[in-house]
């Protein structure tokens, strides 16, 4: 259904079908309407599509007020910008406030690509996450990102979506069944517990296969929404396998790996390995460039995948 | 307005400074200061300005307050009180453990507060968020918000400021508290603020200036006029006195801004008041 159709895309044409049935849908962006696909929208709304110029703080604060007004408000911009920078707006405008407003950024990690280190946000899930009260999601293609957008507009609080702008391997048809709070099992297996998220579902897909063909049987869960953690599932998956590979494009620190790793320690401690970007920032080049150079292939899932295989008890 | 009414608002301003003293008098210390100076202008606005109904705080419709200088919470607490938001006897738990009177404004906590604020600059953001929605919706309310004049320091207010120009939010007034002292020392030596009049003109706004920030009738003719404000949101910039009405809190100068308050000092406040019974 939305093969060939970048992630943008589908947000805005998704959106738009909400805002015609749901006059509190707000769109607000900070001078990258353009580049998130949401410039169409003003034509069609405009009060209710509009953009407040490269001032991303008031951008925050500016849709806590009109959450606070009964509007559900949708902020967009690069993933640095819509986190990091206004993370004090975030805290205390939109958490603390228990504000209902949707946080969306673009070009997560090494998606940013040619806009390099200064545009790479290594480090926005870590910020986030530690914030309290924040749903945290990311989608892995764009049948789940449809599927979520109706359940994100219906939770009443802060939503972070991780967005990946351009076209997303296909992962799920349209039978999938979305729900944000439970991780989706992508392939059952004993051996080993693939946990991933975002851009890192495929190349884990990819992995198994290769494990697979050695006779390795790798089980592969979704974690398309980082906070809060599906922590059945995890738990579930850990105790079937015994072992343990995050696979996440975000800082090892503060990201997916940490969150699996904070839930297991504590609850049914295996050993676990941590693939993503090894606490460095990012920097010019193409995503498959910076997956080979940052370590977060297929290949190099594999690798860690036998490593903490030979760890197992 | 008659000479009645603004002898029933002074009266009020009087009695609500008592009931701010009282509240941080038996706490023993708080935003003192900045509470004070900030009386005349929410008394204007609670008792005569705007549409809101005590028995129905989230009455559609209504118009909004925003403390964006969170830190004077109990100044608003003190108005809410006596307006019948919650019993007056609630202005004893200030800053007490599960209180719903926090040091800053709550929205969560405490009925009649239309908005959290209290990392500075946020809160003028949110107002012009309010004042935007409300134009979506087309719904007639005036969002009301005072700033601080240090707030006035955050990039974040001059953000807040083109974006309501840019809007041409007309039923956006905002007040500046501008009693030119802030925790470090006065304004104008920390970083300052002058010429803050021209700063609002230039980004947009209809600025009117208020001498004396304690005036009801002066700050009430101000209100009037920015209610007439076709295209442009207001700026009320209030000459105000940090303390103002408590003599020893007046002399503290920017000391007074979180200051400790012992009892002899309350009931010497409440006398200097002529609220020596309360």
């Amino acid at each position: 259904m939305y093969e060939n159709m970048e992630m943008r895309q589908i947000f805005c044409e998704s959106i738009d079908r909400l805002m015609q049935e749901d006059e509190r849908i707000i769109v607000i962006d900070a001078d990258l309407a353009r580049g998130n696909g949401t410039l169409s929208l003003r034509e069609k709304y405009p009060q209710r599509a509009f953009d407040v110029g490269v001032a991303e703080q008031n951008m925050a604060a500016l849709a806590a007020g009109m959450a606070a007004y009964g509007c559900v408000p949708f902020i967009l911009s690069f993933t640095p910008f819509a986190t990091r920078r206004i993370c004090d707006q975030i805290a205390i405008s939109i958490a603390y406030a228990k504000r209902n407003v949707k946080i969306i950024g673009s070009d997560p990690g090494i998606t940013a690509e040619l806009n390099g280190g200064t545009h790479m946000s290594v480090e926005d899930i870590g910020v986030l996450r530690s914030i309290p009260g924040i749903v945290i999601f990311e989608p892995v293609d764009g049948i789940q990102l449809a599927k979520a957008l109706p359940q994100i507009i219906a939770y009443d609080g802060p939503v972070y979506i991780r967005l990946f702008r351009k076209i997303a391997p296909a992962i799920f048809n349209d039978s999938y069944k979305f729900n944000i709070f439970k991780a989706d099992m992508l392939k059952e297996g004993k051996d080993i517990s693939i946990f991933a998220s975002g851009i890192m579902v495929d190349e884990s897909i990819k992995a198994a296969d290769i494990l697979q063909s050695e006779g390795i049987n790798a089980e592969i869960l979704n974690i398309h929404t980082i906070k809060p953690l599906d922590i059945e599932a995890i738990i579930k998956s850990a105790r079937k396998t015994g072992c343990v590979v995050t696979c996440e494009n975000h800082n090892v620190i503060g990201g997916l790996g940490s969150a699996v790793a904070e839930l297991l320690i504590q609850e049914f401690p295996v050993p676990l390995k941590t693939i993503g970007i090894q606490d460095h920032f990012g920097e010019v080049g193409s995503i498959n460039y910076l997956k080979k150079k940052y370590k977060m292939t297929a290949e190099d899932i594999v690798k860690v995948a036998k490593d903490v295989l030979s760890n197992k008890i | 307005m008659d000479s009645i009414e603004v002898g029933f608002l002074e009266e009020k301003s009087n009695y609500i400074r008592g009931l701010i003293v009282k509240e941080i008098g038996n706490l023993g210390v708080g935003h003192i200061g900045g509470c004070l100076s900030v009386v005349e202008a929410l008394v204007a606005l609670y008792y005569k300005h705007m549409n809101i109904n005590p028995d129905n705080p989230q009455m559609a419709g209504r118009d909004r307050f925003i403390m964006s200088k969170g830190h004077a919470g109990p100044a608003l607490y003190a108005v809410l009180a006596d307006k019948g938001y919650f019993p007056l006897s609630e202005l004893d738990s200030l800053n007490q453990p599960e209180t719903n009177l926090p040091s800053h404004c709550d929205m969560l906590r405490t009925k009649g507060i239309d908005m959290t604020a209290g990392s500075l600059g946020q809160g003028i953001s949110c107002a012009v968020g309010m004042a935007k929605a409300s134009k979506i919706w087309k719904d007639d309310a005036y969002i009301y918000c005072i700033i601080g004049d240090g707030e006035s320091q955050e990039g974040q207010v001059w953000e807040a400021a083109m974006a309501a120009a840019h809007f041409k939010l007309n039923n956006l007034i905002v007040f500046t508290d501008y009693n030119k002292l802030q925790i470090d020392g006065t304004v104008e030596e920390i970083m300052g603020l002058a010429p803050l009049d021209k700063k609002w003109e230039a980004f947009g706004w209809n600025v009117i200036e208020v001498q004396d920030g304690h005036s009801i009738t002066q700050i009430s003719d101000a209100i009037i006029k920015a209610k007439r404000s076709r295209n442009r949101p207001t700026m009320l910039i209030l000459n105000t006195i940090k303390g103002k009405g408590v003599s020893f809190v007046e002399a503290l100068g920017a000391k007074s801004h979180n200051s400790p308050f012992s009892k002899e000092q309350m009931h010497s406040a409440l006398e200097e008041l002529n609220l020596g019974g309360m």
